[in-house]
């Protein structure tokens, strides 16, 4: 869907579209550089160097869970608290915040899943100097340092990470505003007063009472953008810290942001910024700011992976500086500043990428699994206009035999933009349409936005207005914004019971005209304010006690939170939720899917489609795509094409488009294209298990679905920087066509001593090379590990719920040594009957001294399947004599097969056993 | 239109026809016309050639022939298709992956034969639907088609009313063009005497202005004399003409004596006689006491420069005269080239108000024609009026050949059967909108509740496909849409009773899709009145 202009306000229309004529892109005067951002000059206006704060050794407490010391400001004496935890699986926090606050900071809560157990630290040595304590494993320690602060985290001789190595720990203290005087004034005074300070320094050292007068500088009681005023009533708030990683020059994470994989160096320009918003036609190979925000950094050599989770949910910016640090020693150096709250990071370490993985997912949760039709194509467009275009559209899937799972309707769907009703003229039945998609087995997706039209005879506002449950501004008002429908007021998802309230409203009998095979997305929740700074809500609106300001890249989180409780508690907490959303952070992995918003049709946004979900996953979310086709801009059909070919390798896979661009659907491009068209999105389908699966895992284990070479190969340092390709799992490797006219791609095959099949021609490669592999417009560069074996249903329909009882075809993709290995996982595909009653089926399947065999990895759960194996494909294979299935019962059955000699492939030819029990094939 | 319904129709008539039969067994999904090629218990043959398997292996639900061939009946190949037999409607082929999969394709419910799904039997139903409606489409293709007729008969004779007219245009015009010609003739020789007789008054009129300008001028100096000869000796001494500091020639602000006596050409004092040649030196800067007395008129700048300047502007007088004349002829000139006057005459003359002089020059006017000269211009002018009658006659016939041209022109059908459409215009009320199409003009959208017509598409071509080229319209190069391609409309035309638009869609954005309906694209109903009767003889 779009961002914030069109039919708003006519003249806001003309006035941008005279300008955007012009630069055919972002408006960047809309958004705030790092100098434009008062807390963030302040704190990136102090440079490295030696820290103003001192651990204060002598009120070190260590208590069984936890260790605390005070900090203190030598140039203001006011006073920090520091805490320090172990946590279990290899992680560290530390806490600061100060020690008496005069008002509460904001801390943020329902991110982590659970109060993070901690494990016993000891304290090994100790002098007025510093304190070493143990953190576990042979010798991993932390070694606090007192004058000045600083921590470092070892293993053996080898430091891993330093906090405020660079003395870059700042923390505006709340204080109460002296005077009401003119910004001028105070400047004025500052210059005058700065000298002072320092005369007064040499007066008052070693007088510990007194405390230095602080200076307010410009920015920090109020703060004008544009036209908007940023009241500050709170004052200066923010804090900064630095990280030092020795022997690190590759960090990735901190999305979202329209960037390559590999994090850059933000030397002499802006940091990267985290700050939900809504971009008006983002640009690529930018820091700005994007729609979501996920506070988690990774580092990585072939060493060790580490994460740093930065749990603040205020604006934040993050410096990163790579280079040589001392003795010629790469080093990256990060920083993070953020506008309030307090400083709460954990330090993941590692020391493999699976274990950051686990360790980032045992504090926000898993990806939630998702229901097995959502990872099937979906069909989108702003707008489908009428129930009529809707079943046209349907019908046009079927006459082109295209699958398809799920439609969706935007916000022209509604009355007026009010969410929760039907524009009554355009879907006057729309059950009577829900039952039609029902009878296809298919699905529909609706909008639902955050912002709710003021209009005293729409009930879901009449509602929330009497409730209370708006957002406030600063004055007590309802807050209110302009966004699509007009006037509009903010739910304030903040509050339970206000998100209570809003799942109820999913119920069927309160959201009129839904049935069980509707769904839902949250689009505009940054939240989008058409007339706020930087199109977003004033940082002084207020959610109860806190201010805007404090929890605003939490507001997307809670967004879908509520709304994916609503689509759960609807079916009786049976059924799985679908919710996609626009902003994000930490944790919202746990509530559905995301896409990266309003990208354009064209190559570049293609391309970046890949990093910008790499980095998602990296930090826990997995289920991401971007709009196919691109949202804004017209694709060529050649664009359209790869797209779909890419799309269809991606955990998300939806075609949208913008309302002002010509239709698009599958078959509008010619016999060919369509044709092409249908081929990528019949392979999606026929990987459907393995994508299921994969899901599977990442919410058993946190690991993404889609990822970085290096994840897999993290000694392999060509991997480290490779964003133009990525795995599905362990097994797929994926390199889409991203070219115009392209005639060829070069794929790199990681791993020595590793054989890659293309999973088109079984032609085989070896790894740790760099394959050029010639391309027509049919070819999706695609391959399978030697040593996998994958499940697929190569009986495509029309959608993903009629293959249900399909039988499986295994293709078992030898490696070097004749050995694979997979899994196969197969349950009702929409309810938590896995969860709550075990009924599913996970087995192994392995390939080995020429058996494939199947095993149960979970005997305790059960699930009854109709599936069935009707063929065998093994890649890399000998021609055997013969070939016989031992089934379940012991019975022994001969196979028939086939061998090609040219491609190495055997087939075996219909074994027909269950593919829920145990079963062997023996090559003699 | 006709074929395709031709095609279904006899379809239609061999379902009813094998309906009534005795089922013929063959595997599962395989049509009559291939069952030679599955014969029980006989090895099968794919029927691309590319293999022969046993036939307990065709319908085993696995897929063993490239072409899908040995599978008719399941879903095991990709590319394989089920024949439903659709007794009582029409029979089919689906793709076989719609085999079992929980959907009723078939109306005969043989698609699901092992899916749980529960599909009803709605052949015959659906077969009576389809001969119901097809029954009423004959009905109105007939009725439409007689309509059509009469609509190419119409057209036929309005064509050769408008050729006949366009003939008779023609020879109408021929008779003007000589009309105009020789009122051309007419008018330039009147034009000739009523050219001299205005020049040799003007001419004289000239004269008699020197003459009075000259008397004014002596007046002037006479006046001037006796103004500036304080002491009434009879002549003007340096010292009299001194206080005249307007006459300051290097404008220094003071009129020193050696100035003074320069203008007086060198001497201390002169006579009325020898004034008249300081006179000349100094008349135009010359400001009389008395006039210097009087108010001043408002000056629009106060800046003394600017307030000297005043006086220039007698010097242009005369140049204004000609053009105030001239004007009559140029009219139409003048105003376009009205910007660039304007910036000239911003530069020349600086801004100022009109001198008395001025205003008294202006109200000397031009002296009547004498009788003479006016009935020379009376008569040029009756010449001009008729001659310019004849010529918007001209034009006129002009314009409607032209018109009728271009309607004959337009491409109105095989037979001209669309021509009726013709400066017609069409309209339908949705909730919002009364979309308006005027076939071959334009198509537009007004909003009910105010606001201004937006133009949907302006008359492109004919668009349908290469076979049925007129069943499909096109307009394009409506207004702009933002961010946008021009709005355009395409038009179905299908076959009605009568002439209407059914619908209008906006399928994709500023692409507006109108369905509507016209006796026009009925076709020969003939061959359907054959089929549906003679279906009995197949």
């Amino acid at each position: 869907m779009a961002s914030f202009i069109e039919r708003m306000c006519l003249y806001r229309v003309l006035v941008l579209s005279v300008f955007l004529s012009i630069t055919q892109a972002v408006d960047r005067s809309n958004f705030k550089t790092c100098d434009q951002s008062a807390f963030c000059s302040r704190q990136r206006a102090m440079k490295p160097g030696q820290s103003s704060y001192t651990a204060l050794l002598e009120t070190l407490e260590l208590s069984d869970s936890h260790l605390t010391v005070q900090l203190l400001n030598n140039n203001n004496k006011v006073l920090l608290l520091l805490e320090l935890y172990r946590l279990q699986g290899n992680m560290t926090r530390v806490k600061i915040n100060e020690l008496k606050p005069i008002k509460p900071r904001y801390e943020v809560p329902d991110v982590l899943i659970t109060d993070p157990p901690t494990e016993l630290m000891s304290v090994l040595a100790q002098d007025e100097h510093r304190v070493v304590l143990s953190l576990g494993g042979e010798d991993w320690r932390l070694i606090l340092s007192a004058q000045p602060f600083r921590l470092d985290i070892m293993e053996g001789p080898q430091v891993l990470l330093s906090l405020n190595s660079r003395g870059l720990l700042a923390f505006e203290q709340l204080r109460i505003r002296k005077d009401t005087k003119s910004q001028t004034d105070t400047e004025e005074a500052g210059e005058k007063e700065d000298t002072e300070k320092h005369d007064k320094e040499k007066v008052s050292e070693g007088e510990e009472e007194e405390a230095e007068e602080e200076v307010d500088q410009p920015g920090m009681w109020e703060e004008t953008f544009k036209t908007h005023a940023d009241t500050k009533p709170n004052g200066p708030s923010s804090i900064s810290l630095d990280f030092s990683l020795p022997g690190v020059e590759h960090v990735y994470g901190i999305p979202e942001h329209a960037d390559g994989l590999k994090l850059k160096n933000t030397d002499g320009g802006d940091p990267y910024r985290l700050y939900n918003l809504d971009v008006f036609q983002y640009e690529l190979f930018n820091p700005m700011a994007l729609y979501g925000a996920v506070p988690v950094l990774l580092s990585h050599n072939t060493h060790r992976t580490m994460g740093l989770f930065w749990l603040n949910a205020a604006e934040t910016w993050v410096d990163v500086s790579s280079g040589q640090g001392s003795s010629e020693v790469p080093q990256t150096d990060v920083r993070w500043i953020s506008e309030s709250g307090i400083i709460d990071v954990f330090i993941m370490l590692g020391p493999r990428p699976n274990d950051v993985f686990t360790q980032y997912s045992s504090l926000t949760g898993t990806q939630a699994f998702p229901p097995l039709s959502s990872l099937a194509y979906h069909q989108c467009r702003w707008n489908y206009n009428d129930q009529e275009d809707v079943s046209a559209v349907d019908q046009g899937f079927d006459e082109h035999d295209i699958p398809y799972d799920f439609i969706w309707l935007d916000i022209e769907h509604t009355d007026g933009k009010r969410y929760f009703t039907w524009d009554n003229n355009k879907f006057p039945q729309p059950k009577d349409m829900l039952q039609g998609l029902l009878d296809k087995r298919r699905k529909m997706v609706t909008i639902v936005d955050p912002h709710i039209k003021v209009d005293s005879s729409y009930k879901i506002h009449t509602e929330i207005r009497s409730r209370g449950y708006y957002i406030k501004n600063k004055d007590g008002g309802d807050y209110e914004g302009w966004c699509w429908p007009g006037n509009a007021g903010y739910p304030d998802f903040t509050n339970p019971e206000m998100r209570k309230w809003w799942a109820s409203m999913f119920a069927y009998d309160q959201y009129e005209g839904s049935m069980e095979n509707l769904y839902t997305w949250n689009d505009m929740n940054e939240p989008s304010v058409f007339n706020g700074p930087e199109v977003t809500m004033h940082k002084d609106a207020l959610h109860g006690p806190w201010e805007h300001r404090d929890i605003h890249n939490l507001y997307g989180f809670y967004v879908q939170m509520a709304t994916a409780e609503g689509q759960i508690q609807r079916s009786g907490g049976l059924e799985r939720p679908f919710v996609l959303t626009r902003a994000f952070f930490a944790g919202s992995q746990r509530y559905g899917a995301v896409w990266t918003g309003d990208n354009a049709a064209e190559w570049g946004h293609l391309k970046m489609s890949i990093p910008m979900c790499l980095s998602l996953g990296l930090v826990g979310i997995s289920f991401c795509g971007a709009d196919v086709g691109g949202f804004f801009k017209t694709p060529s059909a050649e664009l359209l094409v790869r797209w779909y070919q890419a799309g269809a390798y991606q955990p998300f896979f939806r075609a949208h488009a913008h309302l002002d661009t010509p239709r698009r659907e599958p078959w509008l491009f010619g016999p060919d294209n369509t044709a092409l068209i249908r081929e990528a999105v019949r392979q999606r389908y026929t990987l459907l298990p393995y994508w299921y699966l994969q899901f599977y895992h990442a919410q058993r284990t946190g690991q993404p679905v889609m990822r970085p070479l290096w994840v897999e190969y993290p000694e392999d340092i060509a991997t480290f920087s490779i964003d133009n390709e990525f795995l599905i799992g362990r097994d797929l490797l994926v390199h889409p066509v991203t070219d115009e006219r392209s005639s060829g791609v070069t794929a790199y095959l990681p791993g020595n001593g590793e054989v890659w099949y293309d999973v088109h021609t079984f032609q085989r490669h070896d790894g740790a090379q760099n394959l050029s592999i010639p391309v027509t417009m049919s070819s999706i560069p695609v391959f399978q590990r030697g040593g996998s074996i994958i499940c697929r249903k190569n009986r495509v329909r029309r959608s993903s719920s009629c293959m249900e009882n399909d039988p499986y075809t295994l293709y078992v993709a030898l490696d070097s040594q004749g050995n694979a290995e997979g899994e196969i996982y197969i349950d009702d595909g929409h309810t938590f009957k896995h969860k709550t009653d075990k009924q599913f089926i996970h087995r192994r399947l392995s390939f080995t001294a020429n058996s494939l065999s199947s095993s149960d990895l979970s005997p305790d759960s059960q699930f009854p399947t109709a599936s069935w194996v009707e063929q065998v494909n093994i890649l890399g294979a000998q021609k055997p004599d013969a070939v016989t299935l031992t089934a379940t019962d012991g019975g022994e059955s001969s196979v028939e097969f086939e061998f090609d000699p040219d491609t190495a492939v055997l087939t075996l030819r219909k074994p027909g056993v269950n593919a829920g029990v145990n079963w062997t094939l023996h090559l003699r | 239109m006709s074929c395709a319904l031709l095609l279904l129709l006899m379809s239609l008539a061999l379902a009813m026809g094998t309906g009534a039969a005795v089922e013929i067994q063959r595997p599962r999904g395989v049509p009559l016309s291939k069952r030679q090629f599955y014969e029980e218990n006989k090895p099968f043959t794919c029927l691309d050639g590319s293999s022969t398997i046993p036939f307990d292996r065709v319908n085993d639900d696995y897929c063993d022939c490239r072409d899908g061939s040995d599978e008719p009946g399941t879903a095991a190949c990709p590319n394989g298709s089920f024949h439903c037999t659709n007794a009582g409607f029409r029979p089919t082929f689906i793709p076989s992956s719609r085999i079992n999969d929980g959907i009723c394709d078939c109306c005969d419910t043989t698609d699901e034969y092992n899916s749980g799904a529960t599909c009803q039997n709605t052949c015959r139903e659906m077969g009576r639907k389809e001969r119901e409606s097809l029954q009423i489409m004959a009905e109105i293709t007939k009725e439409g088609f007689l309509l059509k007729q009469q609509l190419i008969h119409e057209a036929k004779r309005g064509q050769e009313d408008k050729q006949g007219k366009l003939t008779e245009l023609q020879g109408s015009k021929k008779g003007l063009e000589e009309k105009v010609e020789a009122l051309r003739t007419v008018k330039e020789t009147a034009e000739d005497p009523e050219k001299e007789a205005k020049e040799r008054h003007l001419k004289a009129w000239e004269e008699q202005k020197e003459l009075i300008r000259m008397e004014k001028d002596k007046t002037r100096m006479a006046e001037a004399f006796l103004e500036l000869d304080d002491d009434a000796d009879g002549y003007v001494s340096v010292a009299e003409l001194q206080s005249h500091l307007e006459l300051d020639p290097d404008s220094d602000g003071s009129l020193s004596e050696t100035e003074t006596q320069g203008l007086l050409g060198g001497a201390d004092k002169v006579d009325t006689s020898t004034f008249e040649t300081v006179w000349s030196g100094i008349k135009d800067k010359y400001l009389s006491e008395v006039s210097q007395g009087q108010s001043e008129p408002p000056a629009p700048v106060e800046t003394p420069q600017e307030e000297e300047s005043r006086d220039f502007v007698s010097d242009h007088d005369s140049d204004h005269y000609p053009e105030d004349y001239a004007g009559e002829e140029d009219v139409e000139d003048d105003e376009e080239d009205d910007h660039e006057e304007e910036e000239e005459e911003e530069e020349k003359v600086p801004p100022t108000v009109q001198t008395p002089e001025k205003r008294e020059d202006d109200e000397v006017s031009m002296p009547p024609y004498d009788t003479e000269t006016q009935s020379l211009i009376d008569a040029a002018q009756k010449a001009r009026d008729d001659f310019d009658e004849a010529e918007r006659a001209l034009r006129e016939v002009d314009d409607q050949m032209k018109n009728l041209e271009k309607e004959i022109g337009f491409d109105f059908g095989p037979s001209a059967e669309f021509a009726y459409l013709y400066s017609q215009c069409y309209e339908l009320s949705t909730s919002e909108y009364i979309y308006r199409l005027c076939p071959f003009n334009r198509v537009s959208q007004k909003p009910k509740f105010g606001g201004s017509e937006t133009n949907l598409g302006l008359w492109g071509q004919w668009a349908g496909p290469e076979d049925n080229l007129y069943s499909v319209m096109k307009y394009d190069h409506g207004q702009g849409c933002w961010q946008g391609p021009n709005r355009s409309t395409t038009v179905k035309l299908t076959c009605g009773k009568e002439t209407v638009v059914t619908s209008t869609s906006e399928p994709s954005r500023c692409e507006y899709l109108m369905e509507f309906t016209t006796p026009a694209v009925c076709q020969e109903p003939a061959s359907l009145d054959e089929v549906l009767h003679g279906h009995t003889e197949l």
